[in-house]
């Protein structure tokens, strides 16, 4: 490399790395380089989702993209010092970004380019395989769209599950002037950030896959309602939804293809259960979130009434793949009915969190040896939450578990959004059964009242000398029986799943710790 | 931030009617602008919106980002949800309090911090995590929350 060349340096702008102390590192690195006469480009790409080494500083070499981990401010003299615009070596060197094992050994279909392009780069998202997906759509027909969806076997990664190829053919079928696609990024699940992820790093993507959706089912707006916790996600997208609509992706005449799609951002108000779908479409309204009963499903009459296709942030993101390589492609990943990848996100007491990308079907074992590298404090790992708040508190002897949604149902679990949150031994479950009684406490919409009352019961019993476990059991037997939504339906699930595996810490003649 | 204006605020709320816009994304403007939602807008927003005021009022009180009083000066949001409580957020936010004297939930009698609780960042590979005057803090400890109180107090 001749000596006065521009240098490529890449800081994540995403909002980890911020957190981490990014901004303070481009300073350092733009002050230093100025005072050594360099040239350097810093360019603020997403996330590897490899969180355990942010921030991750990235350089540009002949041989490739070099990495140094957990950079902060305070390195970047001796990273001059080491040479590290020539790959140098230095302690915090990771060597070749695209060869080290914890990035090597995932299988990134919808992450891809995260972290790799610039986010709001459109020549760098289309140099790396952006809107073939759609290209492929504006030369089909709906029906021959919602065909290769139901074909991929794609089913929702917001929680529930359920085949994204029916909601999306029930809204085809329904009719209406008006219909809606809606994102659902409201992401409250604790120890998931793949939502946050893709919409920092690669938000492209997200559009690409809602105006595929509005094609399949003749929807021509969309709106992405993305919580207020996610300020950075909210610019992003916002900027890209400007970007898209300059270079003609978005607005009427979609690249002279006659199709018209619109899209905008609706940022939320720090409600949980804004994140159920139904929920959600009060909350789009301007009302408070207030779960409404089923039926009519949203596809049917949804947003102001109108057939809505609803689906999370990682769905939509799944489908512009499914469009360029078939839905035949899609469903040979996976195991069974849970086909495809996803994106597990570990965090919690972890040593290596982050985001790791694989198809269905690997043991929740695998994940967690081959990636978490055990606890952050080094004690044995006790339990993994997966799935958030409302999943199951599971035991190492259950690691063994194949990552699949019937294959977790089996055992009394679900998959959720893909969050696997990791506790050591200082976790007292007891506490853990509390928490899951007070969250729903706190967030419950108040429509039902053994969701709204019988949170607050099971929260006191659990805090009580004496615990009953027996009425604990009534208890979450009448919220199953009795909730309209999954908020209070399954906040039993954590709390039966820590009384069945821990009973040591419910012991009836342990004093309540607070 | 800017002081709480009944002009601008009217204003406010006659363009989010004017274009459309839901109850909510006035309220949301009003927040981002003000820092709250002053009482004296409810029956304006009641009358643009074309909902009673006792709806208004339901609907600033079901969210936790529609605050009805002033803020404090400095707002320190510490993540209480568990991937943090699997790395001792309950600790850190028992020495937040003690450093402050006020629990989560109170703001200092002189107005200068408000401690409140949120429930995920989305920063759970890294907690515990927080949030100061709108800047995101991963693996808080006390070093780092010395560092924000010092700065609160000079
Ligand atoms: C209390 C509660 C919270 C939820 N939160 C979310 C969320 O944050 N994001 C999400 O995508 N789905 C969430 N869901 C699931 C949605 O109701 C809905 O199933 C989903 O958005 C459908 O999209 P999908 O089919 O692509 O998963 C939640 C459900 C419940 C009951
Ligand atoms: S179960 Fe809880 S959150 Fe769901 S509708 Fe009923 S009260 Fe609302
Ligand atoms: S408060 Fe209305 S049912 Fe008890
Ligand atoms: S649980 Fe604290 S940031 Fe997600």
């Amino acid at each position: 490399m001749s000596a006065n060349a521009v240098t490529r340096i890449f800081v994540p702008g995403d909002m980890l790395a911020i957190a981490l102390g990014a901004g303070e590192l481009v300073k350092e690195l733009q002050k230093q380089a100025e005072i050594r006469n360099t040239s350097i480009e810093i360019i603020r790409n997403g996330s590897r989702g490899m969180c355990w080494a942010e921030t991750l500083l990235e350089v540009q070499t002949n041989a490739g993209r070099v990495a140094y981990g957990n950079v902060k401010a305070t390195d970047v003299n001796s990273l001059f010092e080491a040479g590290f615009l020539n790959g140098g070596d230095h302690e915090k060197a990771l060597g070749q970004t695209e060869e080290i094992p914890w990035l090597a050994e995932q299988q990134r279909v919808i992450f891809n380019r995260c972290g790799i392009i610039d986010p709001l780069s459109l020549g760098e998202f289309q140099d790396s395989g952006g809107f073939i997906g759609l290209r492929k759509a504006l030369q089909i027909s709906p029906a021959q769209i919602v065909e290769q969806v139901t074909r991929s076997g794609l089913r929702g990664r917001g929680g529930a599950g359920f085949p994204t190829g029916i909601k999306w053919q029930t809204v085809l079928d329904t009719a209406g002037a008006i219909k809606h696609i809606v994102c659902n990024a409201d992401e409250g699940d604790s120890g998931t950030f793949s939502d946050r992820l893709i919409m920092e790093g690669d938000p492209f993507r997200l559009i690409e896959g809602m105006i595929i959706a509005g094609l399949a089912v003749r929807a021509e707006q969309g709106v992405i309602y993305l919580r207020s916790e996610y300020p950075f996600a909210v610019k992003m997208m916002r900027a890209a939804i400007e970007m898209a609509e300059a270079e003609n992706w978005l607005g009427k005449n979609i690249q002279g293809s006659g199709k018209t799609f619109n899209m905008e951002v609706f940022v939320g108000a720090g409600s949980y259960v804004c994140g159920e779908e139904t929920a959600l479409l009060e909350s789009l309204e301007g009302k408070p979130g207030i779960v409404r009963s089923k039926p009519p499903l949203p596809a049917i009459a949804g947003l102001f009434g109108q057939p809505t296709v609803i689906n999370n942030v990682i769905t939509l993101c799944a489908v512009p793949d499914i469009l360029a390589k078939g839905g035949d492609w899609h469903a040979s990943l996976g195991i069974g009915r849970s086909t495809g990848t996803l994106p597990f996100q570990l965090a919690g007491n972890v040593a290596k969190g982050g985001l790791v990308e694989l198809p269905f079907g690997v043991s929740l074992q695998k994940v967690v040896d081959d990636f978490a590298g055990g606890t952050k404090d080094g004690s044995k790992i006790r339990a993994v939450q997966v799935g958030g708040p409302l999943g199951a508190y599971l035991p190492p002897e259950l690691f063994d578990t194949l990552t699949g949604y019937e294959e977790f149902a089996a055992i009394g679990a679900g998959i959720g959004h893909g969050g696997i949150v990791i506790y050591g031994s200082s976790i007292n479950m007891r506490e853990q059964a509390k928490y899951a009684f007070e969250f729903c406490a706190e967030e419950s919409c108040g429509k039902c009242t053994p969701c709204r009352i019988g949170s607050i019961r099971g929260y006191e019993l659990l805090g009580a000398e004496q615990i009953d476990k027996s009425l604990i059991d009534d208890l979450c037997e009448v919220m199953i029986e009795g909730s309209a939504c999954a908020m209070g339906a399954m906040t039993p699930i954590p709390v039966q799943s820590l009384m069945r595996y821990w009973p040591e810490d419910f012991a009836e003649d342990i004093k309540a710790k607070s | 931030m800017h002081d709480w204006n009944d002009q601008h605020a009217l204003q406010i709320i006659a363009d989010c009617a004017k274009n459309g816009q839901v109850l909510t994304s006035a309220l949301r403007q009003l927040v981002d602008n003000f820092g709250y939602i002053d009482d004296a807008s409810i029956a304006p927003l009641a009358k643009a919106f074309l909902r009673s005021k006792a709806e208004v009022y339901g609907t600033i009180q079901y969210y936790s980002d529609f605050r009805d009083s002033a803020p404090a000066e400095h707002v320190l949001r510490i993540c209480q949800a568990e991937s943090c409580q699997a790395v001792g957020s309950k600790k850190i936010t028992k020495l937040v309090t003690t450093k402050t004297g006020i629990a989560l939930g109170q703001t200092s009698s002189d107005g200068q911090i408000s401690l409140e609780p949120v429930y995920c960042l989305g920063l759970c590979a890294n907690g515990p995590a927080a949030e100061f005057d709108g800047n995101p803090v991963a693996e808080l400890d006390e070093a780092k929350i010395d560092k924000i109180l010092s700065g609160i107090r000079s």
